[in-house]
Order: structure tokens, then sequence, then C-alpha cells
């Protein structure tokens, strides 16, 4: 089987293109997810039920739905509501924003949760408010813990804005089909595109090892 | 200083205390003894509002902890609590644990605060501790930073819950010294404990709760030398 490095190279620019979008929607809809799912989270965890219901339901839709469903629903319904011609890469990190959202927010939930009840009971017992026995007690810890899972939702949603091809987001995949499209060749275009997620992912995984390791020790 | 009137305290259908009546009289230490599941500390908790209790009042240092207007806060400032668990918090000093609450609540600059903080560690025999994490101290030594902690904030009454239930037996020791001395220096002190050697040596009177209620109550001598009711002295008789 000869392997046509010529067509890697033809493409090369493209994937390298296609690369900076998806590092750059990954980002954007990380840092718009958290900030979305912070707060989602936060909500999540009110004592009022009334409260607690819209929150609730937002995390069981998007956790319980594919994110294909949810990009075509962005792409072809939500975003021409509010732009004649909707772009295909706004649209996609919406959607990934939205969807990680709903997982940072119960990232959150859990890693506040898990910080034993006496901690917050001493914080209070002292006079602090509970924003207060929030901000220097609770969430510092609560942080640490979910550095982790945290890292792995950023994995995850890196290689989901793969998705973005179907509605022709020009990120690294889309490039990829196109490459596939115009020679019929498989295991070039998609070989090259997968190791170059593979090598995105390893040294953002590396990157928050590191991180985690700095932190752990106090 | 501490007034409680009929409190009541139901867990769902579970009624936890069924009207307790308590007066605590200022730079007195009161100890409260009682088996497992007698209310004790939750009766503990009510007094700074960690439990919410469903009737009755409590007035503490004049405020009425059932008035919705009263800022618990405020009260809490006042009341320091110790707990079985220490609850020191992990992801800081010894003296930051010392340091945040004069500083954020109290306002306090950080000088004074740490001021004040090395003069409590001294006195609980911890100056040298003062830049370790929690997490290198014995329990013993845990207990007595958590007490510093608790006094740091220069509070009018103590809250002990079951101190030392959580220590290994040569500890204890080292706890138990550290609170005689605030009660030789008239702090006012609700101790919840199973510690009887202290309780009769050191409070000025002892409660004996069972069931939800204050069963029985007087001097250190009569409650251990001449209890009164049957389950006082049942009780009595397992723990000594």
């Amino acid at each position: 089987m000869d392997f046509r490095f010529d067509i890697i190279q033809e493409y090369a620019p493209f994937f390298l293109k296609g690369l900076g979008i998806t590092i750059f929607v990954s980002i954007i809809s990380i840092v718009v997810g958290s900030i979305l799912g912070l707060a989602i989270g936060l909500g999540k965890m009110s004592t009022n039920r009334l409260i607690r219901f819209p929150f609730e339901w937002y995390v069981n839709f998007f956790r319980g739905t594919p994110l294909l469903v949810q990009m075509l629903l962005v792409h072809f319904g939500l975003m021409p509501i509010f732009f004649a011609q909707p772009s295909a890469t706004v649209s996609l990190a919406v959607s990934l924003s939205l969807n990680s959202a709903a997982y940072v927010a119960e990232i959150f939930r859990a890693g506040i949760q898990s910080i034993d009840k006496g901690q917050m009971e001493a914080a209070r017992s002292l006079g602090m408010t509970h924003t207060q026995a929030m901000r220097y007690i609770i969430l510092p810890q609560a942080l640490k813990r979910m550095i982790p899972p945290f890292a792995n939702e950023f994995i995850v949603l890196i290689k989901d804005s793969s998705l973005g091809a179907v509605i022709a987001a020009p990120e690294l995949m889309y490039w990829g089909r196109a490459a596939q499209g115009q020679y019929y060749r498989v295991w070039e275009p998609y070989l090259t595109v997968a190791l170059i997620y593979l090598i995105l992912t390893l040294s953002l995984s590396k990157l928050l090892n590191y991180l985690e390791r700095k932190y752990s020790n106090q | 200083m501490i007034k409680v009137t009929n409190l009541k305290k139901s867990f769902g259908d579970l009624e936890v205390l069924k009207g307790i009546n308590a007066h605590i009289k200022e730079r007195e230490v009161v100890v409260v003894i009682g088996p497992s599941g007698s209310g004790k500390s939750t009766f503990l908790r009510c007094l700074n509002l960690l439990e919410d209790f469903d009737e009755g009042d409590i007035i503490i240092d004049g405020f009425h902890l059932k008035d919705k207007n009263t800022n618990i806060n405020k009260v809490r400032e006042e009341v320091g609590m110790v707990f079985q668990r220490f609850n020191l918090f992990p992801h800081m000093t010894v003296l930051d644990n010392i340091t945040l609450a004069p500083v954020k609540v109290r306002k306090w600059t950080l000088e004074k605060a740490k001021e004040t903080a090395l003069e409590l560690l001294k006195k609980v025999g911890l100056q040298d501790k003062a830049n370790v994490y929690p997490d290198s101290l014995s329990g013993g030594q845990a207990q007595r930073v958590a007490i510093a902690r608790a006094l740091a904030m220069g509070p009018k009454v103590m809250l002990f819950d079951e101190p030392t239930s959580a220590l290994d037996p040569e500890m204890v020791g080292e706890v138990l010294s550290v609170m005689k001395q605030l009660a030789n220096e008239g702090m006012t002190m609700v101790v919840v404990t199973h510690e009887m050697g202290f309780a009769r040596e050191v409070g000025d009177r002892v409660l004996f709760m069972d069931g939800g209620y204050i069963v029985e109550e007087g001097a250190p001598s009569d409650i251990f030398d001449n209890p009164q009711h049957e389950r006082t002295k049942s009780f009595l008789s397992k723990v000594l």
C-alpha cells in the first residue's frame, strides 16, 4: 500500500488553519462554558426548589441529548433567529459552550459538595457570612479537587469540536473531510487529523498534570 | 448570659429536643453529659444556630435567636465553638487559620490579628507551629489550634462539642488542661463531653440529658455522688 504524503503536504496549510480554529473555538467554549457552568452549578445547589428546577433541567437536557443534535438545533434553528447568515464557527462555539456548561456545572457542584460539612460549620461559627465562607474556605479547597475532572472536560471538548465538520465549520476535521473528498483517500487525511488531535490532547493533559502536582503541594 | 426556654427541635419525624430550659450565667462552666442520642450535641449546636430550632427561644448575650431580625453572624462573633473533629482549614497554615476570622469578620489589621494569634498559640503551647499546615499536627495539637482559633475572635462564650472524643487517649490531657486554664480565667463555657473527671473537677454545674430532656442538673458533687433520678444513676453506673 502506498502512502501519499503529497496529499498531506498539499493540505498542510489547511490543516494548520483548521487547527487554529479548533484551538480558538475550544478555548472560547471552555471559558464561556465555565462561567455559565459556575452560575448553573450555583443555581442547582439552591435550597429553593423553584430556583433549582430550571438549572436541573438545563443540565438534564445538555447531558442527556447528543451534542450533534444540539449543534444542529443551534446552527439551523437558534442562530437564524438572530443572524441572516449564521456562521458555522460561531454556531460551533455556542453549542460547545452550552454543552460544556452543563458538565462544568456538575463538576463544580460535585467539587463543592465533596468538601466536609464541618468546614462550612467552622467558618460560620466564627461569624463569617455564607459568601465569606465560600470564598475563603470552601472554594479554594473545591477548586483544587476540580482540576482533574475539569481537565478531562476540556479534552473531551476539544475532541467534540470535530463535530463542527458536520455543519461545515472550517476546523481541523472539516479539512480532513475535504481532503478525503477530493482524493478519495481515507488513511492520509484522517490519520493526520487524528495525530494532530492526539498531540493536542496529550500535551494538554501533560500540562494539567503539571498544574495539578504544583497546586497539590499547597 | 444564655437563657434557653422550652427549646424544641425535630429532624423530620424524630423529636430530638422536647423542651429544654436552661440558664447559664456569666463565667459559669456548664458541662452537659448524657448517653449518645440524648440530644446534647443538638442542644449545643442550637446555641449558635448551626441547627435551627422549631419552638422556644434562646437569648444569648442579649440577642434573641428566634427573632428573624437578629443577625446571626453578629451572635456567632461572640460565641466560639470547638468541634469534635477540629475542622481546621487544611489549605491554610495554623497562623492563617487563626487570623482569618478576626481580619475578615472583625476587620482587624493583619498585624494585630497575627500578634493576637501568636499570643494565643503560646497560651495553648504551640507557638512553634504557627507556620505549619494542619495535616502535620497531631489530634491534640489540632484541637488546641482550634481552641486558639475560636478564642481569637474574643468570644464571650465558648461551646465545646465533645472536644476530646476524636483524640487518642494520650492526647486528651493536653486539650483538657487548656480548657481548664480557660475556665480558671473566667470564660463562660458550655461543654458537651464524656470526660467525667473533667466535669467533676472543672464544671460549676452539670446537666444530665436523656431522651431530649434535661433529666437532672446540679453541682457536680450532687450529680456524681448523689444522683436522684433512675436514668442518671444507670448512666453514671455505666460510665464511671
